[in-house]
């Protein structure tokens, strides 16, 4: 696999001060799978966006088949054979999969529109890399995975023979993202090259045949899959040696939350099935589930952002009706919701209101904020939870997504809370982020809070739950302990196979 | 070429947006005044002058912005909670008739210092149930609010069209549809002696101030722009988003309400269909030339207000269309839209 398709040569690209892609070159040949791995703002995107001209680079250029594609014409890019499947989709949900594939394909001044070939090449492609997809669904209906099954097709209807992919497992379940990554070895084995973008050790590892590491806008390491290692890889990424926090033995203490029969209906289905669960003082436990089986429900309910339609909710050894946020918040419920920038934070407002602002009570006094004590509040936050990128005063949207995490873990963890609602902490995050949540949270247990986890990432529960539940179908298991099960057990568990799970408390 | 968030909007930049918004529209608008023959600047000296250059004039361009504060407020804090209350105008006429009637027939004969506030109390009133209906609709059906509030507006002229011509309907002005006149002690007492300028401009410009402190300082300031900002991270916070909505609501209706009761009440003192020259609607264009904020909003009244009676006096004097007034005030409307685009963008090629 000698023949080079596609060749980026010294690529340099400045934002104001910050120098998003140093002298950077990298090359890709045919059938090759590279990954292109770094932290957040490592200058992965941007490389791909000057590759597709969406931008243009300042020193450097780029060619494909041994043509110089012109900078800036994300036309010509696509003519070339470059295809670009983003992290956001650019599909429209209101039209039907043909419809999104053929969009942009036929010129906007022909009359009539050719949906029977259109549709013969979208099946013939579908078919021949096994991407199964109805042309007619609604891309609104579709669930993530298909939708970004669809973005691929529309790349491959434009004839792409290079295919970029932004974190294309970002969005995606588990089970999803395996899928995604043999569909993608069975395209390079058929001919195609790939990049795709990823801060994820594991599937870098499993799917890449060449790895290229970025931080801070420079090339740090190019290496063949076989001659390196998921630590190596670790160490080149974040600059330094991470090593996950480990959780030491503990003995919990009393139980502090404790569900019983608890049953949530909405739109007519019960997405909460009669769950049981105790929580108890000074441990973990970790609830782990294929996403959309429930377990956001969950964090919503113990959130106080829904209301229960059966069950026994007891907190601290008392009866609870509807749980209110201002009810759990008050009786030191901390919270950290699924998604960030959807429930955690007002991206427009200071750091210091999305600070107090589930606590604003205590924060004002007649009705009037507390401004000062606000940015107290938040300064405390910062300064102890290693918050970068910010002061009091500015928007929280600037935060990475790293950041606004520690920011969020900070409001919650600052005042000791009794317990702790952590749903997907990590999620998103790059390597070093992980390690930082991760460390409060063992460090929260320790102290004697207790950690309600919620998560999809095996790993990460491995690491930092005492016992595990599995939810499927909204119903969860009894629990286990982590230390009596593997990998391989839980998978079992997560698809629904708990038939001899001991309940262990 | 592309456009980029601005990581950073300084204080300089957001104060001098309006500004350049304001010179880019009567640059534009003087490419109009020249189109139609006459000397561009002079025109413009003719709009200064003819709104300030005299007491009367001043004072009649103030008497003109007092009620667009109020409007201009009311939509300033129903949309920064994303509350699309396009309604200002019938809320303004239905606050109007219903502090005429009620001085005419309820609080007459009551002292000045009891009834006017009274009024001001019935007349908010009047204005906040306007746009709790839409809000209603909206929070129990989906029903947008941008259609109901802005189809309303006909409904309320319509309802005060038809009071005016009937029950309300004044015996003694020779068959014209105006409403009874208001009880004389219901009058606001004048800013200035000789001329049309009530006390409603400090009581508008104090409301400003007021709401500012409102937005900026307390729990409810900060709970309502939240559910404005991000409705699910509002909720996740525990902030009651349908509570807030409705206090928003009252807030903005009743000042809507309040400027056609202080309108009636102070310049005309009794109601007719041309009460408002489009006030409600004018509110809208105000508080967005204000990017929403209460304070900037008195500014954007005044220069609104400065425009409307200074293109009079200058298409009197030169022959050139009123309209000249309208479009110039469009057009820094639009000017302003581009210019607040371009504080939270950049340009990257």
């Amino acid at each position: 696999m000698t023949d080079t398709v596609l060749d980026i040569r010294n690529v340099s690209k400045r934002f104001g001060d910050n120098l998003a892609n140093d002298d950077i070159s990298l090359s890709l040949a045919k059938g090759e799978i590279v990954a292109l791995l770094g932290e957040n703002g490592a200058g992965k995107t941007t490389l791909m966006s000057i590759l597709f001209g969406h931008y243009v680079p300042d020193t450097g250029s780029v060619s494909v088949m041994g043509q110089m594609l012109p900078p800036g014409k994300p036309r010509a890019a696509i003519r070339a054979g470059v295809g670009m499947v983003h992290q956001h989709f650019s599909l429209a949900p209101n039209l039907t999969v043909l419809e999104n594939v053929m969009t942009g394909t036929e010129s906007l001044w022909s009359l009539g529109s050719n949906v029977s070939a259109g549709r013969k090449k979208l099946l013939d492609i579908s078919q021949r890399f096994g991407l199964k997809v109805d042309p007619d669904a609604r891309l609104g209906d579709l669930s993530v995975g298909e939708q970004q099954r669809v973005e691929i097709l529309k790349a491959l209807y434009n004839d792409a023979r290079i295919l970029v992919l932004d974190e294309p497992t970002a969005v995606l379940t588990k089970l999803e993202a395996e899928t995604l990554f043999s569909t993608l070895k069975d395209m390079a084995r058929q001919g195609l090259s790939l990049i795709f973008i990823s801060h994820k050790l594991d599937e870098v590892m499993a799917t890449a045949d060449r790895i290229v590491v970025l931080r801070g806008g420079r090339q740090v390491a190019e290496r063949k899959v076989g001659d390196t290692s998921k630590a190596e890889l670790a160490e080149l990424m974040v600059g330094r040696k991470v090593t996950r926090p480990v959780r030491e033995a503990s003995t919990p203490g009393e139980i502090v939350l404790e569900a019983a029969g608890i049953t949530v209906r909405s739109g007519g289905v019960d997405r909460l099935k009669s769950v049981d669960f105790r929580l108890r003082a000074g441990e973990v436990l970790g609830i782990i589930g294929v996403s959309g089986n429930g377990q956001a429900v969950l964090a919503q309910l113990l959130s106080g952002t829904i209301g229960r339609s059966a069950g026994d909710l007891v907190l601290f050894g008392k009866g609870v009706g509807d749980l209110t946020v201002a009810d759990a918040v008050s009786s030191g419920i901390g919270r950290i919701p699924e998604d960030r920038n959807r429930d955690g934070a007002i991206g427009e407002m200071a750091i210091w209101e999305n600070a107090v602002l589930e606590r604003l009570p205590e924060f004002s006094k007649a009705g009037l904020v507390d401004r000062k004590a606000g940015i107290a509040f938040a300064t405390r936050i910062i300064e102890g939870f290693d918050v970068r990128g910010g002061t009091p005063t500015s928007r929280i949207r600037l935060l990475s997504g790293g950041n606004m995490q520690k920011l969020i873990l900070g409001r919650n963890l600052i005042e000791h809370p009794k317990i702790l609602l952590a749903a997907q902490p990590a999620r998103g995050l790059d390597e070093g982020a992980v390690a930082a949540v991760h460390e409060r949270i063992l460090e929260a247990r320790k102290a004697g809070t207790a950690v309600l986890l919620i998560s999809e990432d095996l790993d990460e529960v491995m690491a930092l739950a005492d016992r595990i539940q599995a939810i499927v179908g909204g119903r969860l298991s009894p629990s286990v302990n982590a230390e009596d099960v593997d990998a391989q057990r839980l998978g079992l568990m997560m698809a629904g196979e708990w038939g001899g799970a001991s309940d262990a408390v | 070429m592309r456009f980029e968030r601005r990581e950073h909007r300084s204080t300089l930049l957001v104060i001098s947006t309006p500004i350049l918004a304001v010179i880019a529209a009567l640059a534009i608008a003087g490419v109009l005044i020249a189109a139609a023959g006459a000397p561009v600047f002079e025109a413009y000296w003719k709009i200064l002058t003819s709104a300030f250059g005299s007491r009367l004039s001043a004072t009649e361009t103030l008497t003109r912005a007092s009620p667009l504060i109020l409007t201009g407020l009311a939509a300033a804090v129903a949309f920064r909670a994303r509350l699309w209350n396009i309604g200002g105008e019938g809320q303004f006429y239905l606050g109007a008739i219903a502090a005429a009637a009620a001085s005419a027939h309820l609080f007459a004969g009551l002292p000045s210092l009891l009834q006017i506030p009274l009024l001001f109390i019935v007349g908010a009133f009047a204005g906040m149930v306007l746009l709790l209906v839409p809000l209603w609709l909206r929070l129990r059906f989906s029903v947008d609010e941008v259609v109901t509030t802005l189809l309303l507006n006909f409904v309320a002229l319509l309802f005060v069209s038809m009071l005016i011509d009937g029950v309300l309907k004044d015996p003694a002005a020779f068959g014209w549809p105006q409403s009874e006149a208001v009880d004389a002690a219901a009058r606001l007492p004048k800013l200035l002696a000789r001329s049309r300028l009530h006390i409603g401009l400090g009581i508008a410009v104090v409301i400003a101030f007021l709401i500012y402190f409102v937005q900026t300082r307390t729990v409810f300031g900060v709970q309502s722009r939240a559910a404005g900002l991000n409705p699910s991270g509002a909720v996740f916070a525990g902030v009651p988003l349908g509570r807030t909505l409705v206090i928003v609501a009252m807030i903005s209706g009743g000042l809507a309400g309040l400027a056609g009761t202080i309108e009636v009440l102070g310049v005309k003192g009794y109601v007719t269909t041309d009460l408002s020259p489009g006030y409600g609607y004018s509110g809208i264009v105000v508080a967005m030339l204000a990017n929403l904020n209460p304070l900037g909003v008195v500014l954007a009244a005044l220069f609104t207000a400065t425009m409307f009676v200074g293109a009079d006096g200058m298409s009197r004097s030169m022959g050139i269309p009123t309209y000249i007034a309208d479009v110039t005030v469009s057009l820094s409307l639009l000017s302003m839209l581009v210019a607040v685009f371009f504080t939270q963008y950049r340009i990257r090629r």
